[in-house]
């Protein structure tokens, strides 16, 4: 097996109040192999966005990464100095938002951002800048043209797809993705999701992909990790972990997801809401919601142990013994 | 990814309304407890408030007595010096705190009692209403205070109720669009949905269900308010268009002024009032200042562990 | 477009307030101030007399709308009237003009370019010392009456240290020419006030430009703009301070009101003789026509300013061009 692009070992986010700290990042590890597709799913509140930030390094107070390593590159992202890290930034790895209305500057038109970004890390001719800027539009499907537009003269499609051409300025290695396709309608996030699958395959970047949308990893991503309440609950192939989940809420997920094909059944959802970070449960954090639980899953904290190849955090599935959180092989 | 939600509404909490008013005012406490500044202002306004309620017991000298010596600076019997005639400066100065304060809150009470009427009602009518309102709100805005208030009070009779009404006048505007954004955000919300269609009317809305929501809104206008108001108060007196019959700080700086009390020996005549104008605004500022960070987390000081950009 | 045409309106519609403030107060307040001020008026240059009779409703015998509309074009035409002391209240008003000018506009564009440099600074580096101390203090000299940072200087500077001199635009006896020492002796007596105007004002918008600023950094295209690996300081400024200070312009020009009203304080305390102090003695001398006159001027001036600022806006802000 090659050499991982991304190691993410054991991070830890604390949000830091007046009152409390709130955990909302829990000891989190993965690794990710160049060009594979990544998903990462949750309910909202689960923390996978700001582990996305963790490891991007883009967190803002009050949210603070305490512990924990991010290599990539050969480097800990963590340890660099800040003008070490803008170096990596954008070259190696790039960022796609939520929403391009606010992740795009308003007062500034689509070329003159490529140019900032583009100068901020070599120095090309203006028409080398402008020939670039125009290549990466093309192939997100936008006509150059569009360079001289303001972000709010364009439509939210085309948006997204600037921002996406933008995070591919310097082909990185490695896109980091924070629910791109939530702000748009269900034929533009179908389109949009086609465009980001043929690049990656075209350009060979490796992408963490967050979303709530169980349907959109389902389909798009070659492995996928769920996670519950600042957790891991289970990381694993994506094809084995649909066809056959073994945390229970993976489970519980996948049942609230209509299928297309396949025989018609009831929907079940999840009774319960996620816990209060403030005050998690004791014990396995999922305990109060899940149908499986028995007496032993409220004392005890389960460690992520390995099932055939799958990472899983359930004392049902794996040993609970092990003390620290594993990672996939 | 947004910082997680921190609700600042106590209003919003389920409970009854002793429940919830006594829940809203413990946590108000804590909140002023804990955070420096507010406890700062609020001492610095409860000093004001007792020694506007309780002159006698702090300054034993006649304020109004003309029998000292005249214009001799600090010395043991006199901590301010005495004025031109011969009054006690310190004695005019703590006598002169209940008319200042009075005039201050009265203010700032009507006025922001107007602009919340005036605001809410905007928002929540909409329509030509809103325009109407608005526009007269802007015209306000940019109208330049200080020359307004000149022109108004020099047709009036002076008095401490001209002053007290031009001031009114003249800064009722300054919260009402604010007052009005959140009686727009507010007005779309369930509860007040729920009122509506349950065929009340507009003004019952307005009145019992609207304005409690907005309580917080309506004492940061108020405290807000008051910072300008002492600072005009003062302004007007000081230049001899208040009612200089009367004692208030304001007052002693005219006279001071007057009579050059800087050149002429006994500079604390003019700076004590102004330094206790100052000390009134900075009061009422510091609690605006906390409350603004109580209600807004985003603005409250940032405890950092390693040193990183805002961004 | 739209938007100047909406602010284009407001303007007109201010000054039509303003205006007719003026017209009312005089017939609508207690008693009849306007009428004995008049009465003393003889043999004044009639065409003046005439616009002062327009202006406060005396001995006018006709329709009020009719009196409406002729002052209306007298205040356009320049044609306000005398003082008290009988020379014409544009002349009064012009030969001041200049000094106010002087040290308010100078001040003010100091204070201002300080203030949101400061301000934008404060809030980019949260946390650190500068931000623990900086905006508790501003916000309370910032509340500090004006007068009272100008009777301290006076007091420190002037009759303690006796570094400056405590009133007036120049010396008496100087006479006025371009020469370097009266313009010394000009900037000598403009070191005080000016000083007085910039803390207080720089105050106010060290405060206003720091909260904008703190709203801005929250905005995911700051973020954005670290993600992208953007030098610091382009970020600050092209991503952060732009973004909080351009739609904010027009609030800025706002408090110029504030301002003005604050230099009308800081002539009165330094016996400038400026177009505030002008308005101080109209008051005392109750020279109504020339205290109307100069409300207008006031009020006239924010107009202006805020009208800039709007087209400032209009012209730099991509988004209103579509509005």
């Amino acid at each position: 097996m090659a050499a991982p692009l991304l190691e993410v070992d054991s991070v830890t986010v604390d949000y830091v109040t007046d009152v409390a700290d709130i955990r909302a990042v829990d000891r989190v590890s993965l690794t990710l192999q160049p060009g594979e597709f990544l998903g990462i799913v949750g309910e909202s509140g689960c923390g996978k966005s700001t582990l996305l930030f963790a490891i991007a390094q883009l967190l803002s107070p009050p949210a603070e990464m305490v512990s924990g390593s991010v290599r990539f590159g050969g480097h800990d992202l963590v340890q660099l100095r800040d003008d070490e890290l803008r170096h990596v930034r954008w070259r190696d790895y790039s960022v796609v938002m939520q929403s391009a209305m606010n992740a795009l500057n308003p007062m500034k038109s689509i070329g003159a951002q490529f140019k900032d970004t583009i100068r901020a890390h070599v120095k090309m001719a203006p028409d080398a800048i402008r020939a670039r800027s125009a290549e990466v539009l093309r192939l997100v499907g936008i006509d150059a043209v569009h360079l001289e537009s303001y972000p709010h003269q364009l439509s939210g499609g085309m948006r997204q797809r600037a921002m996406i051409a933008m995070a591919l300025l310097f082909t990185p290695q490695l896109v980091i993705m924070d629910e791109p396709t939530s702000a748009l309608d269900v034929v533009a996030q179908r389109s949009l999701m086609n465009q980001i699958k043929e690049l990656q395959l075209k350009l060979g970047f490796a992408v963490i992909f967050v979303t709530h949308d169980m349907s959109v990893v389902g389909q798009y991503s070659d492995r996928v990790m769920v996670m519950y309440a600042g957790q891991i609950a289970e990381i694993g192939a994506t094809a084995s972990v649909f066809e056959q989940p073994l945390h229970p809420y993976t489970k519980g997920l996948l049942d609230a997801f209509p299928s297309i094909r396949g025989p018609r059944r009831d929907l079940t959802g999840i009774p319960g809401s996620p816990p209060d970070l403030a005050r998690p449960p004791t014990g396995c954090r999922f305990h109060p919601r899940c149908p499986e639980a028995i007496p032993e899953c409220a004392g005890v904290e389960p460690a992520v142990s390995m099932v055939d190849g799958r990472a899983v955090r359930c004392i049902l599935v794996g040993e609970p013994s092990r003390e620290r959180g594993g990672h996939d092989g | 990814m947004a910082v997680p939600a921190i609700a600042t509404e106590p209003g919003l909490l389920g409970g009854t309304d002793a429940a919830r008013g006594s829940q809203a005012l413990r946590r108000f406490t804590q909140a002023i407890v804990r955070n420096r500044k507010a406890t700062a202002g609020v001492i610095i306004l409860l000093i004001l408030g007792f020694v506007a309620a309780f002159p006698g017991l702090i300054a034993h000298d006649d304020p109004q007595a003309a029998i000292y010596d005249q214009s001799i600076g600090p010395s043991a019997q006199h901590l301010l010096g005495t004025t031109q005639l011969g009054q006690d400066v310190f004695a005019q100065l703590i006598w002169g705190t209940r008319l200042t304060l009075i005039v201050t809150v009265v203010v700032s009470a009507i006025a922001t009692l107007i602009s919340m009427v005036i605001g809410v009602t905007a928002a929540y009518v909409g329509g030509m209403t809103d325009r109407a309102l608005s526009l007269i709100t802007d015209v306000f805005l940019i109208l330049p205070t200080l020359p307004l208030l000149i022109v108004l009070a020099s047709y009036l009779p002076p008095g401490t109720i001209t002053l007290i009404v031009v001031l009114t006048f003249t800064s009722w505007a300054f919260q009402a669009r604010q007052l009005r954004s959140q009686g727009l955000s507010l007005r779309a919300r369930d509860f007040l949905v729920a009122a509506r269609v349950r065929g009340e009317k507009t003004s019952y809305i307005i009145l019992v269900e609207m304005v409690p929501t907005m309580t917080s809104l309506l004492v940061a206008s108020f405290l807000g308010l008051a910072v300008f108001v002492v600072g005009f108060a003062a302004g007007l007196q000081f230049l001899g268009l208040g009612n200089s019959t009367e004692l208030t700080w304001g007052t002693m700086l005219y006279y001071a002024e007057q009579s050059g009390a800087l050149e002429a020996g006994n500079a604390w005549w003019a700076l004590a009032p102004g330094a206790a104008v100052a000390f009134m605004g900075a009061g009422f500022a510091l609690v605006n200042y906390a409350f603004d960070e109580i209600s807004n987390p985003a603005l409250r000081p940032v405890r950092r562990r390693h040193g990183s950009p805002a961004a | 477009m739209r938007y100047i045409a909406r602010r284009l309106g407001l303007f007109l519609v201010t000054l039509w307030a303003a205006l007719t403030v003026n017209f009312i107060i005089p017939r609508v307040m207690p008693g009849n101030e306007a009428t004995a001020v008049l009465a003393t008026f003889r043999g004044v240059n009639p065409a003046a007399l005439h616009a002062l009779e327009i202006e406060f409703g005396v001995n006018i015998h006709q329709n009020i709308v009719l009196t409406y509309l002729q002052y209306i074009a007298n205040c356009f035409t320049g044609q306000f009237g005398v003082t008290a002391e009988r020379n014409p209240v544009i002349t009064e008003i012009m030969g001041k003009l200049p000094w106010t000018l002087g040290l308010v506009g100078v001040t003010t564009v100091l204070a201002f370019a300080a203030g949101t440099l400061v301000g934008a600074v404060s809030a980019w580096r949260r946390g650190g010392h500068l931000d623990a101390i900086l905006p508790p203090l501003l916000f309370i000299v910032a509340s500090f009456p004006v007068f009272f940072v100008g009777l301290l200087l006076i007091f420190a500077f002037g009759v303690t240290l006796n570094w400056f001199p405590l009133a007036s635009n120049y010396s008496i006896g100087a006479t006025p020419s371009f020469s370097l020492s009266f313009i010394g002796d000009v900037l000598d007596h403009a070191v005080l006030p000016g000083a007085a105007l910039v803390i207080v004002t720089a105050g106010l918008w060290i405060y206003s430009m720091r909260n904008n600023m703190i709203s801005t950094l929250a905005e995911d295209y700051v973020k954005m703009g670290r993600a992208k690996g953007l030098p610091s300081w382009r970020i600050m400024f092209d991503y952060a301070a732009r973004n909080a200070i351009l739609p904010n312009l027009t609030g800025f020009a706002m408090q110029l009101g504030y301002v003005l009203g604050g230099s009308i304080l800081i002539e009165y305390t330094f016996s400038y003789p400026g177009l505030g102090y002008l308005f101080y003695t109209s008051t005392t001398d109750h020279d109504l026509p020339l205290m109307q006159a100069l409300f207008l001027f006031y009020t006239f001036a924010v107009l202006i300013c805020v009208l800039l600022a709007d087209l400032l806006t209009a012209g730099l802000d991509p988004r209103t061009r579509e509005a």
